[in-house]
This record gives structure tokens, C-alpha cells and sequence, in this order.
């Protein structure tokens, strides 16, 4: 079976210099796609990658990318829409790169689709209440 | 079969009066027709919930002991500057305000996360406000400097006054350039990446009286989720901007001024609002009825997504240039469908009102009506009208001399 996951990865300062990705494709068979990747003052790394794979490689490759040290996260409970915050305006429905937000047609509300969130951060700032929020 | 303000309150107190909102009157015109619907329904009422930047606050804080004049001094709440030029302990705040070491857009585009609206959210919402206040001192009022917490609760009047709100119609913003516009439209993308726009459309206040034949001065209202009143026509009310057949108008058009008890009012429908890279403003949901004195009246409360039109204008140049050009017209039953046609492209479109709070107010001042706890005004002026010839003017530039 294939799997296709979202995930962050936090890179610990010793570990950015290594070449951990190509791993994911020579030892595991995965196929990966960046989403976002920095590095901070501190030289700890952060990356938002699309991982896809079959299960058991999929499963491997986390192994791997646990014991060397980096930190995983699942990328949808990244970002999150505090719903006393959102009025449902739908400024973001344009500014999001991916399509996660979409209107319910009979209301006009605003649904927020985190399967399709790629945390790249956009809405953030261009929310007018300020309702969405992202957490690493 | 004409009506009266006075009969349709009589109705109103026995809780017998038909309300529905200015959405619902339209399948209903639609089912029984014009004419029997004019003659079962007493009020239609209406409702927007969108950010508005001509708002503000004036707060009576009290007299502090010794007794200090704030006129013609510096006062703030929670870091944001306030007006003093009045008396000596009412302050004005207005909802673009912000803290003197906000870094704007040096840093572009600027976050504007707080400012005046949002310091009038938290007050409504019963916290602590800090302020802080040097004055010069007179012999009357000898104090120069006061720090001091207030709650909404304990101050003599909290006033909300919005010099220009419910605009009657709005731009449609889009950006025709190749960079990334940050305005108070919203982001908006290069080369026509989206469309913004901001009305309730059909159940906006005056595009429900495009004539402002109910809707005048001294009109109760919904403001912020308290009572309100109109004060005045609104800054920069434009009555004679072009109109389509239906007398409703294509272009930003007419404008309300309303005041209300702040007190009175709630968190959830004055919201701080931030526009990246623009400034801080204040969400406010006001709703009004419409008392349905004749056929006529029902008639502009029927006006649909598909009979509005609205201009398409380019906020990159022609917008801060005060060009007149318009790109093109849309309706904002297209505007709704997610997608407009612009220069042959495919554009998503995307509100900065909120339509299902728009729906919300409307329904809230429904049952108020309902419920007999909301009676209706008659106007004590009318708003100025086509016939007035009042024409928002442009600031003509003068060089100053000697």
C-alpha cells in the first residue's frame, strides 16, 4: 500500500550539514517533495516535506530519519484556525498557494482543510483577525 | 395599501409584526409576488459585517484626584495614541491608531497586529486598559502625569462614533501589476491573482434603500451588537454616483454615520482587524430595518446578487494615482461564484465582509424585532439624495503663498 504524508522535520544543529533526504530515496525507495526549508541563526534546520512511499518503506524511512536524531512532526496539526478568532470573511481563500480553505456553499462559511495545509504561512499574516496560527 | 412607521410598531409591541431579512424577502416576493408581499411584511431587515476605518470611540475616563487636564496632552491606551484635543477627560480613539514604536512598513510589508480597533475589542470585552497620560498642568487641574488601569465598567461614557460606515456598494480591488500589493483590500496578487471584494451585496443596509427612503437620520439600528443610531449621512456620501436602471448604485455610493453605546456593545462584532502591509482597523456588524411602508419600499428590498454591480479597479495604479479608470463591472452574484472573468483571465475572488455574519446580524435584529425588544424610528432628517446634487469631492491641491 502507498502512503502519502506531510511531515516536519526539526534538524538538531550537528545534523543540517548531512545529506538526510537523499537517504529517503537511495536505501528506502521514497519520492519526496520540499515544501518549505530553513535554517535559522542557530543552524538548526527545519523542513516541511511531502514524504510518498509504500507503507513498510514509509515506515523505515521514519525509523531512519528518528534515529539520527531528528525530531518529526505531522504536519496538520500545525497550523490551526482559532474559531472564536475566524468571522468567516474569506480573505485567505486566495492568498492559500494549495487550496486548503474553501467555502461551504449554502452557508458562505469558511472551511479550513488541513490535509491540504502545506504550513507555508501565508494566510497568517494576510488573516485580517489574525485567526489563523502556527505552531512548530 | 400603504403603512406607517407608528402602525408597524403597534404590531411590533403586540408581537404580531412579519419580519424577514432582506435575503429571505426575495424568494418570498419571488413565490407570492410583489404586492402581497408588501402588504404581510412589516420589516426587512439587513446586515454587514466588514472592516470600517472611519470608526472610533470617545471614552469620558472620569476626574482623578488631584484632577489632571488631558486636553493638549499626550494619552494612551495600552501604548496606543488617543486624541486629547478636547476638555479634560475625554479621549478619542480612533481605530488606525497605532503604538509610536509600531514599525509600520519599515519593515514591509508591516504586520500591524495591534492598534486602536483592537484596544476597543478588549475593552468591550470588560479588561483592563492601561493608560498612561503627561499633561502641562494648570492651575485648575495641577496634575501632569497619571497612570492608571480603566474598565469599561467604571468610566462615565464609552461612546462608539464611526464617521463613515456601510458603504453603499464598493471597488472590486485587483492588482494588473507584476508585484505583490499589499493594501486595505487585502493582499492582493500580481498580473489579476485575485479579486477582493468587500459588501454584503444584497443584504447590505443602503443597497436595500438605495433611495435612502427609510434609512435617515436618527434610524435605530444594530451597531456592534448594541443599539445604535444614524447621526449624520456618512463622510463622503456620494448619493449621485452613477446608477443602473434598478436606482441601485454601481459605484461606492452613499455612507452612514452612526453612534452608539459602547458599553452596550460586544466583543464579537467589533473586531480588531490587522491589513498586512496597510494599518489596523476595526470589523463592525450594523444591520438596520427597513420599515415596509409601500409596495415601492419592498420593491429595493427584493435587489439580488445579480442586479448589484460593482466596479473592478486597479489597486496598483489607477486606485493610488485617483485615476477613473475601472478594469470592468462585475455583479456580485459572479463575485459570490468564486471565480470572475477580468481581461479574458479567470480570477478568484475572495470578501473581506463576512456574508454569514452579515446573515447573522440580519437574523438577530429579526428576532429582536420579533420579540417586541426593538421598535422602530422614524427618521427626524432625511439623508441628502440624488436630488441634493452632493458630489464627493477630490482634494484640490493649492500652492501656499508668502
Amino acid at each position: 500500500m502507498n502512503v502519502s504524508r506531510r511531515i516536519v522535520l526539526h534538524f538538531p544543529p550537528n545534523m543540517t550539514g548531512q545529506p538526510v533526504v537523499c537517504r529517503l530515496v537511495k536505501d528506502f525507495g521514497l519520492t519526496f517533495n520540499i515544501l518549505k526549508a530553513s535554517i535559522s541563526p542557530g543552524q538548526e534546520g527545519l523542513m516541511v516535506l511531502e514524504l510518498s512511499g509504500e507503507q513498510k518503506n514509509y515506515d523505515k524511512g521514519v525509523k531512519y530519519l528518528t534515529e539520527t536524531g531528528i525530531e518529526i512532526q505531522s504536519l496538520s496539526q500545525d497550523v490551526v484556525r482559532d474559531e472564536t478568532k475566524c468571522t468567516h470573511c474569506g480573505a485567505c481563500i486566495t492568498i492559500c498557494p494549495t487550496e486548503a480553505f474553501s467555502l461551504e456553499p449554502r452557508t458562505r462559511k469558511v472551511l479550513f482543510d488541513h490535509n491540504k495545509c502545506v504550513v507555508c504561512g501565508l494566510c497568517v499574516k494576510a488573516c485580517p483577525p489574525r485567526a489563523m496560527i502556527v505552531y512548530f | 395599501m400603504a403603512k406607517t412607521i407608528a402602525e408597524i410598531n403597534e404590531k411590533i409591541r403586540k408581537g404580531k409584526a412579519v419580519v424577514v431579512t432582506a435575503e429571505e424577502v426575495i424568494d418570498i416576493a419571488k413565490e407570492k409576488g410583489v404586492r402581497k408581499a408588501a402588504e404581510e411584511i412589516d420589516v426587512v431587515t439587513t446586515g454587514t459585517f466588514g472592516p470600517m476605518c472611519s470608526s472610533g470611540a470617545f471614552l469620558n475616563i472620569g476626574h482623578s484626584k488631584p484632577r489632571i487636564k488631558l486636553g493638549g496632552g499626550k494619552v494612551y491606551l495600552n501604548d496606543i495614541p488617543v486624541y486629547t484635543g478636547i476638555a479634560a477627560v475625554d479621549i478619542f480613539i480612533g481605530v488606525n491608531a497605532l503604538p509610536d514604536d509600531d514599525p509600520r512598513n519599515k519593515f514591509y510589508p508591516g504586520e500591524f497586529n495591534y492598534g486602536g480597533g483592537h484596544v476597543i475589542q478588549e475593552l468591550i470585552a470588560g479588561k483592563d486598559i492601561i493608560l498612561t497620560a503627561t499633561a502641562y498642568g494648570t492651575d485648575c487641574y495641577p496634575r501632569k502625569k497619571l497612570e492608571t488601569l480603566i474598565n469599561i465598567k467604571d468610566i462615565n461614557e464609552a461612546i462608539l462614533f464611526d464617521v463613515r460606515n456601510a458603504y453603499q456598494n464598493y471597488n472590486v480591488a485587483v492588482n494588473l501589476s507584476d508585484k505583490v500589493r499589499y493594501t486595505y483590500m487585502g493582499v492582493l496578487k500580481p498580473n489579476l491573482g485575485n479579486a477582493n471584494y468587500c459588501s454584503a451585496g444584497q443584504l447590505s443596509p443602503l443597497l436595500n434603500d438605495p433611495y435612502y427612503k427609510t434609512i435617515g437620520v436618527g434610524t435605530k439600528l444594530f451597531l456592534g451588537g448594541g443599539i445604535g443610531y444614524v447621526a449624520w449621512h456618512g463622510t463622503q456620501h456620494n448619493p449621485t454616483a452613477l446608477r443602473g436602471d434598478n436606482g441601485v448604485p454601481r459605484r461606492g455610493a452613499g455612507t452612514l454615520a452612526v453612534i452608539g453605546d459602547l458599553k452596550q456593545m460586544k466583543p464579537e462584532w467589533l473586531v480588531g482587524t490587522s491589513m498586512l502591509g496597510y494599518g489596523c482597523t476595526l470589523t463592525v456588524g450594523i444591520g438596520v430595518p427597513i420599515p415596509i411602508l409601500s409596495e415601492e419600499i419592498l420593491r429595493y428590498t427584493i435587489v439580488s446578487d445579480a442586479d448589484i454591480l460593482a466596479p473592478i479597479v486597479d489597486y496598483s495604479e489607477a486606485y493610488p494615482q485617483r485615476e477613473p479608470d475601472i478594469v470592468g463591472e462585475v455583479s456580485y452574484a459572479e463575485l459570490k461564484s468564486g471565480n470572475i472573468k477580468v481581461q479574458g483571465k479567470d480570477v478568484p475572488t475572495a470578501s473581506l465582509s463576512s456574508y454569514p455574519k452579515a446573515v447573522e446580524i440580519a437574523n438577530i435584529l429579526k428576532k429582536w424585532i420579533e420579540n417586541g425588544e426593538f421598535l422602530l424610528t422614524e427618521p427626524v432628517a432625511p439623508l441628502p439624495g440624488v436630488e441634493s446634487g452632493i458630489t464627493s469631492k477630490p482634494l484640490k491641491e493649492r500652492p501656499i503663498v508668502g
